[in-house]
């Protein structure tokens, strides 16, 4: 039975899509060379173009591997110098990794993460590379995700690659006793890849399809290593906020903020998945710091963020948010990865736990204006702004507002601060002085 | 496997204050290090101490005569005290080998291939 030209499309752009990651991954490991299996995988796909309609296959996946690893084999008969020459990816290959079909290793896509986000590569390259050989996309379209120009984009692209085969970059996961520091800048690199779609700086909000492709990274990496926590409160994080996406752009295209969020919008299905995963993650924590006496250390950066998320979802109200626990939660992040990010989301909080001290609250702010790193950063003025106002002093709350206006590359953004700025109220005559 | 220069940037304001026993110990931990690529299934294919930067002399070519100055190619804070050239399976090995040289900054770099019939570096 033939398929007609449009549903041969459509099956191998699902299939781009869905098994890109598995069938350069396992390519990889037959070549050891990283631009040869994009090559190879590259052309499974086109020839999927060209046969698929006389039948498609069952195993989609297994097909495109298959093709993909014999067109890698006979460039590599062809060229057996290759092999010689490039000591690159040290996986050693047994004889079974050859025969095709049935031998594919599940965790092949997540030796490709790994190799993607070593630490030796710099995090700009991570990031890219990430998204180019585990996403599947274009050199133009990670260029446009992290608005950077094509030639940066190729050129870091072309970089790390050339660092991962010169400097001998092996294709693994790690072992158990660093998996732990080397999954920490896989989970980075994933959320990375999640705020460059979720914050994008220009006239749109967002951009869905590297969303998209964070959530998918996550859900493989949770897949891969069920007994980690850190990958399922990453999952849970991103769900949580996906859930909210919704919500969170009015239909005029501006911001909204979670405290005006029609929370009616909100995703309820992938919200009760993020609230039950990131729960059984925080118990997965806590419950290893306690079998081991406080040893072996409690929820994990991740765990903390999406605890964090969770109360912000379960809670009824804005205004009943639980922000003593919410608090609680930016103090324990405090302790184990300080950054004045989460110093400063914690002032934020505290300013709306009932009958906070405003004054205090803005001391932090203010002491917080001297960390370089919030130099350029338009939450901190946008934070002050909201103190401000509250403490009623409308005139110094316009001028952060501006500040922070002034700091957003976000269309969406400028026009929910522009809006916020507009609605203090005028001071008559009284205005304090500059 | 493949080749690695691990250089060993350090301060050297320790030369100025370092007893006979401090030494000792010093070269002790390098005996242990090499001990330790030993038993991780790598080599030591090479290595040396250097005196201090202030015992450089550098030489600068460009136009006319090659230009011999006192000092180090690069004045810094730390400075390239000795290195090792170790024989490792991969990157990740030698990193790990280069977090046990008893140095404050180690830069790790893969040695060219330079035999006969190796291709330009990509």
């Amino acid at each position: 039975m033939g398929a007609s030209a449009r549903v041969v499309a459509e099956r191998v752009e699902a299939a781009h899509r869905e098994c890109w990651s598995v069938v350069l991954a396992s390519t990889v490991r037959v070549t050891r060379d990283l631009d040869l299996a994009e090559d190879c995988a590259q052309e499974a796909f086109v020839r999927a173009l060209r046969t698929w309609p006389e039948q498609i296959p069952d195993n989609p996946a297994g097909w495109l591997t298959t093709v993909a690893k014999r067109l890698a084999l006979d460039k590599l008969r062809r060229e057996t110098t290759l092999r010689r020459k490039l000591p690159l990816l040290v996986e050693e290959v047994g004889s079974t990794a050859y025969g095709g079909q049935a031998d594919d290793q599940p965790t092949d896509p997540l030796r490709l993460v790994f190799t993607c986000c070593h630490p030796a590569l710099a995090r700009d390259a991570q990031v890219a590379l990430t998204l180019r050989l585990i996403c599947g996309l274009t050199t133009r379209e990670v260029a446009a995700g992290l608005l950077i120009s094509e030639a940066t984009a190729a050129a870091r692209i072309t970089r790390a690659k050339k660092k991962i085969a010169a400097a001998g970059i092996p294709y693994r996961i790690p072992a158990d006793d660093e998996l732990a520091s080397r999954l920490d800048v896989v989970l980075t690199v994933v959320q990375l890849v999640y705020t460059a779609g979720h914050v994008a700086a220009g006239p749109e909000l967002t951009r869905a399809d590297l969303t998209g492709r964070a959530i998918e990274l996550a859900q493989l990496l949770v897949r891969l290593m069920p007994d980690e926590p850190e990958p399922q409160s990453l999952l849970a994080l991103l769900l949580m906020t996906q859930a909210r996406g919704d919500a969170r752009v009015s239909e005029d295209g501006e911001l909204v903020l979670l405290a005006d969020q029609d929370r009616s919008r909100w995703d309820i299905k992938m919200l009760a998945e993020g609230v039950s995963r990131a729960t059984a993650a925080l118990r997965q924590g806590e419950r290893s710091a306690r079998a081991t006496g406080g040893q072996s250390p409690g929820p994990g950066r991740f765990a903390l963020q999406a605890a964090i998320a969770g109360l912000h979802v379960t809670a009824p109200s804005w205004e009943r948010t639980d922000w003593v626990q919410v608090v609680r939660m930016y103090d324990a992040m405090l302790v184990g990865w300080p950054s004045p990010i989460v110093a400063l989301n914690r002032a934020a909080a505290q300013s709306l736990v009932p009958g906070a001290d405003l004054a205090e609250v803005l001391g932090e702010l203010d002491a917080l204006g001297k960390e370089s790193a919030l130099k350029a950063y338009a939450y901190l003025p946008a934070a002050r702004a909201d103190v401000l106002a509250r403490l009623g002093r409308p005139d110094e709350a316009a001028r952060e507002y501006d500040a922070a206006i002034a700091l957003t590359a976000n269309g969406a953004e400028q026009r929910f601060l522009s809006r916020r700025r507009a609605s203090l109220p005028t001071t008559h005559g009284d205005a304090v002085p500059d | 496997m493949a080749q690695y220069m691990f250089m060993l940037f350090d301060s050297e304001e320790w030369y100025d204050q370092v007893t006979a026993e401090e030494w000792q110990q010093q070269m002790k931990l390098h005996t242990e290090f090499m001990a330790a690529v030993e038993a991780a299934g790598a080599r030591v294919v090479g290595g040396e101490a250097l005196l201090p930067s202030s015992t450089a002399s550098t030489i600068k070519k460009g136009e006319g005569e090659p230009l011999v100055t006192d000092g180090p190619f690069i004045e810094t804070k730390e400075a390239l005290g000795g290195f090792y050239i170790v024989e490792a399976k991969d990157l990740d090995q030698a990193l790990a080998l280069a977090k046990l040289v008893p140095s404050g900054n180690i830069e790790v770099r893969p040695v060219m291939d330079t035999s006969e019939g190796a291709a330009p570096p990509a």
